[in-house]
């Protein structure tokens, strides 16, 4: 479904990326690590074209869309992405925030694009919250918005970019349980995170990358339990 | 020497016709100030580099040289140009207007600039495009914090309209010295005056302070 071929990122003379090959599959649930400033990030904001790389290809179900011809607002309404700092549109509400994109990018009719926001909350769990604003919101409870209002763009694959990174201890579990949840439903996802179980659990696939590359990828229970190469043993032996 | 504070009743109502004058330029050119700052302001954050460079010229030029200079081109230069006058208040509400514009500019930039970047990224990641992301989240959130500077915008037009009284539009400055020429009493008259400008602007001050805090509730 996605993959990327030789795929760099620079800023300046900072080689964020240095050349990353992944496939994606379908229905596949591929969970990003590394150190901080090994790139994870920067890789997921290439895959939507958040950041437009230096060199090498993206593709998204087969198409190019590093090709300059391609309308990069029909790819990235098929990629929902989840941020670290939630995001929300703080002068809507939350209905307001999810209906947005379905009624001004899928054409959808207000009551339709209401619906759609209604069911989306009562599966993240805050139903009652339709008319709050964000900042009357936990920051757990405003995630979950925010996977909502990705996911009411019904995406082919999501991108989580260290969703609970800013959340207080006691709300990353109601996160993580709406991205199992999604997992499970069998959702394509790009999961960048720095919850070691959480990843165990919920990947298919771990990527382990530092210095702008991949240096090992495989099954959990391979790179988390029994990291081969040096580098990978060390990061863990610190996170762990 | 005594003040003589009993010719005031008698010309108030001269000084408030004035005033009417004052007010109504102020208000234009700000109008004015703010159809041209949007454009300018969005031209100046804008991806494409010549339209960034026009209007930071226009910018620099309007806030680097004094708005009398302006006026005076405006007022006496463009004649040579047309071939024919410019009625004062023309002149006037044009200077004044292509002036609060630069300033105007540079509040909506900066308020552009102030809205988080995530914003704009949340807004591409569901697929708007970037007009549409401008449209729906980025400018209803910078016209709340625009909303108090624009008021200061205002109160610096209200009382830099007094330069147009060298032109002999009779604003309330003007007004002042032309009573001033037939009762002799400028210090008694040029007070009025000031105060008359003083009352303006703390009331506007007010508006402002008030509504940046209702702004803030909402925020």
């Amino acid at each position: 479904m996605i993959r990327t071929c030789e795929l760099k990122k620079s800023f300046g003379t900072n080689h964020v990326l240095r050349g990353i090959n992944i496939t994606i599959s379908p229905h596949e649930v591929v969970v990003i690590i590394g150190p901080s400033g090994s790139g994870k990030s920067t890789l997921l904001r290439c895959l939507n074209l958040l950041e437009e790389p230096t060199s090498g290809k993206v593709f998204f179900r087969g198409q190019c869309i590093t090709d300059p011809h391609v309308n990069v607002n029909e790819v990235r309404r098929e990629m929902g992405m989840v941020f670290q700092r939630f995001n929300l549109f703080p002068h809507m509400t939350v209905i307001d925030n999810i209906t947005l994109g379905p009624m001004k990018v899928r054409g959808a009719s207000p009551e339709k694009a209401k619906q759609i926001g209604l069911d989306l909350l009562k599966k993240v769990g805050i139903a009652e919250k339709e008319n709050s604003y964000p900042s009357e919101l936990s920051g757990g409870q405003q995630q979950r918005v925010a996977i909502a209002r990705a996911l009411a763009m019904k995406p082919m694959a999501m991108l989580f970019d260290e969703v609970t990174s800013a959340l207080d201890p006691e709300m990353i579990g109601e996160v993580l349980d709406v991205i199992e949840k999604l997992a499970e439903e069998g959702m394509t996802m790009v999961i960048v995170t720095h919850e070691m179980g959480f990843a165990r659990e919920v990947g298919d696939r771990i990527l382990f990358i530092d210095e702008g590359l991949i240096v090992e990828e495989g099954p959990p229970e391979q790179v988390l339990a029994k990291p081969r190469n040096p580098r990978t043993q060390a990061f863990l032996s610190k996170v762990l | 020497m005594t003040l003589d504070f009993s010719i005031i009743p008698g010309i108030i109502p001269a000084l408030l016709l004035g005033t009417r004058l004052t007010v109504e330029l102020a208000v234009i050119a700000v109008a004015i100030g703010l159809a041209i700052g949007s454009f300018v302001g969005i031209g100046r954050v804008g991806s494409r580099r010549i339209v960034r460079t026009i209007t930071g010229i226009y910018v620099d030029f309007i806030r680097g040289t004094p708005l009398l200079v302006q006026l005076f081109l405006v007022y006496f230069g463009l004649p040579q140009l047309i071939g024919r006058p410019v009625p004062p208040f023309t002149a006037a509400i044009a200077a004044m207007g292509i002036n609060s514009g630069a300033y105007v500019a540079e509040i909506v930039r900066a308020g552009i600039q102030s809205i988080d970047k995530g914003q704009m990224e949340a807004a591409r990641s569901i697929g708007l495009t970037s007009p549409q992301a401008m449209r729906y989240i980025i400018f209803p959130q910078a016209f709340r914090r625009i909303i108090p500077p624009l008021g200061n915008e205002f109160i610096a037009m209200l009382k830099d309209s007094s330069l147009v009284s060298v032109i002999a539009l009779e604003e309330l400055l003007r007004k002042g010295q032309v009573i001033i020429t037939r009762t002799f009493r400028p210090f008694e008259i040029y007070m009025v005056v000031a105060l008359i400008y003083l009352i303006m602007t703390l009331i506007i001050s007010r508006l402002v302070a008030w509504s940046e805090k209702r702004l803030k509730v909402v925020d």
